[in-house]
């Protein structure tokens, strides 16, 4: 932020602490402190710094209100009794308000991330491919286990390419739901063919003792599709090869 | 923080089981419950799943028992929770039951592994001759 | 609730149409491994479109009616297994192994059509 703008903004809050201790209203303060936290937290200002201005202008008050009222101490304690409290929640306020703000905006990516991440794609009649990128933890392999199943009814496939290139090392929590995955889509009829393994994720797999014998592997995603193919009767020809037959 | 008030109240039912024929009641109010509170589909199925299995223990196991659903919060989250009691032989060693390889074959209702799989919270006390509880909770993913 | 049993052709079809009570399961079993050499059936379709859950007993009853259908000379497929039991059964650690399974009865059909053209050589399951 530049001085200006911590100028502005800490005229802003002093104003609106002003006007929640005169009013002992908090409307204004919580929807400026939601307003603040909407602009400032994109830019990184961490919940300490928002919390500390607002500490600080309590205590700047407190101090002004000693001033002011030290030589009568009977009314600087009453003083005190109706400012603290209210003081307190403002602070709290704030506090809350930058929180609840930042925490609506990571539900909201991990939802886009959620939505983005397991795209279940139907390359030709009755077979899908399912390409994982990134990291893969147990909720997220169950949330794809589920949508890869919805998928195979949905779209009646026979065939099922999970292709984890994308994927540089599981645990061996996620390496269970990635077999369970297998046999579930079994279950409905499907075979999955699973390519782009990593010698890391091969390790994992043989660690916790997987059945082969459950396990379709092609080494890349290109080979996995022609394997799919073969398995559903597709035969690709070039084009110039089937011009010269005739 | 509104949000949380409300789930204190728990809704509680009590399903007797007898026989095999109490196990399709139990699971399908397990079910009903599950969806109630926003379960998803593949959820509430792991929840029928986990009665179907801990009914079927009580009557392979003890002949009778009953089996007990209610909500759960915990005030971020809510849940629910089953609990599966009986008054019958009992189990000497419980650890044992649990690390028993699960198997289909393997008699009847010997699934506790799979349900300690299935659930978040997984509880049993037992002792010969006492009977079993076993307490089990699955909350809501967010 | 008894299961129905359709004849069709050389096939034996049995439609579960509700929930099932441990003895319903082992009834059926006993009916198809009955009718399978009554009417000299090639082939056994198992719907279980209608079955929200599937433990550890039921999966065990219908891997046996398997079994004992395969013992018997026939193929048996089970069809319909909803997406979300398909998830439990394998949370749970059921092994379903050497149960061939398809998406519906449709597929199912396909599955034993092609089973009787291959003749009894491999024993492979799916597609």
């Amino acid at each position: 932020m530049t001085k200006e703008e911590i100028f502005a903004e800490a005229t802003s809050v002093y104003d609106n602490y002003v006007e929640a201790l005169e009013t002992g209203t908090f409307e204004a303060l919580q929807s400026y402190s939601r307003n603040l936290s909407e602009r400032i937290i994109p830019r990184g200002v961490q919940t300490d710094e928002v919390v500390g201005i607002v500490l600080l202008l309590r205590d700047v008050l407190a101090r002004s209100l000693f001033a002011k009222y030290q030589t009568d101490f009977r009314l600087l304690n009453r003083i005190l009794d109706a400012y603290e409290p209210a003081a307190n929640r403002i602070a709290n306020t704030v506090a809350v308000g930058f929180v609840q703000e930042r925490e609506r905006i990571i539900r909201e990516q991990q939802e886009a991330i959620r939505e983005l991440s397991t795209p279940v794609l139907q390359v030709r009649e009755r077979l899908l491919i399912l390409p994982i990128i990134g990291v893969m933890d147990p909720q997220r392999a169950r949330q794809l286990t589920e949508q890869l199943l919805r998928g195979i009814r949905a779209n009646r496939a026979r065939v099922v390419v999970i292709d984890i290139t994308g994927v540089a090392a599981i645990n061996s929590n996620v390496a269970n739901h990635l077999v369970q995955t297998v046999e579930a889509s079994r279950l409905l009829g499907a075979t999955v063919i699973v390519t782009g393994l990593s010698p890391e994720i091969a390790q994992t797999l043989v660690n916790i003792g997987v059945d082969l014998g459950k396990m379709n592997t092609v080494g890349d995603l290109q080979g996995g599709i022609e394997e799919a193919e073969r398995l559903l009767g597709y035969k690709v020809v070039p084009l110039t090869e089937t011009t010269q037959q005739v | 923080m509104a949000a949380s008030v409300g789930f204190e109240a728990e809704t509680e039912f009590c399903i007797a089981v007898n026989s095999d024929n109490d196990l399709v009641a139990a699971r399908r109010k397990g079910r009903v419950l599950a969806e109630q509170i926003g379960f998803s589909g593949s959820e509430a199925t792991l929840v029928a799943t986990a009665i179907s299995e801990l009914a079927r223990n009580i009557v392979s196991y003890a002949g009778r028992g009953e089996i007990l659903l209610s909500t759960v919060g915990n005030g971020s989250s809510i849940g629910i929770t089953v609990i599966a009691r009986d008054q019958g032989p009992g189990i000497a060693d419980t650890r044992r039951v649990l690390e028993h390889g699960y198997s289909t074959s393997g008699g009847l209702g010997l699934g506790l592994p799979g349900v300690r799989r299935i659930m978040d919270e997984f509880d049993i006390i037992s002792a010969p001759g006492l009977g079993t509880t076993i307490t089990v909770t699955k909350w809501k993913r967010r | 609730m008894a299961v129905p049993i359709l004849k069709q052709s050389h096939y034996l079809i049995a439609t579960i149409q509700s929930a099932l009570t441990d003895a319903d399961l082992v009834q059926l079993r006993d009916a198809l491994a009955d009718k399978v050499g009554k009417f000299r059936s090639r082939g056994v379709i198992v719907d279980v479109t209608a079955l929200d859950v599937l433990d550890s007993f039921a999966s065990r009853t219908l891997r046996d009616i398997s079994y004992m259908i395969k013992l018997r000379g026939a193929e048996t497929v089970i069809v319909g297994i909803q997406p979300e039991v398909a998830f439990a059964m394998v949370q749970l650690g059921i092994a379903f192994e050497d149960v061939a399974t398809a998406l519906d009865l449709e597929e199912g059909l396909l599955y034993l059509d092609k089973k009787q053209k291959l003749g009894q050589h491999g024993s492979q399951r799916g597609f």
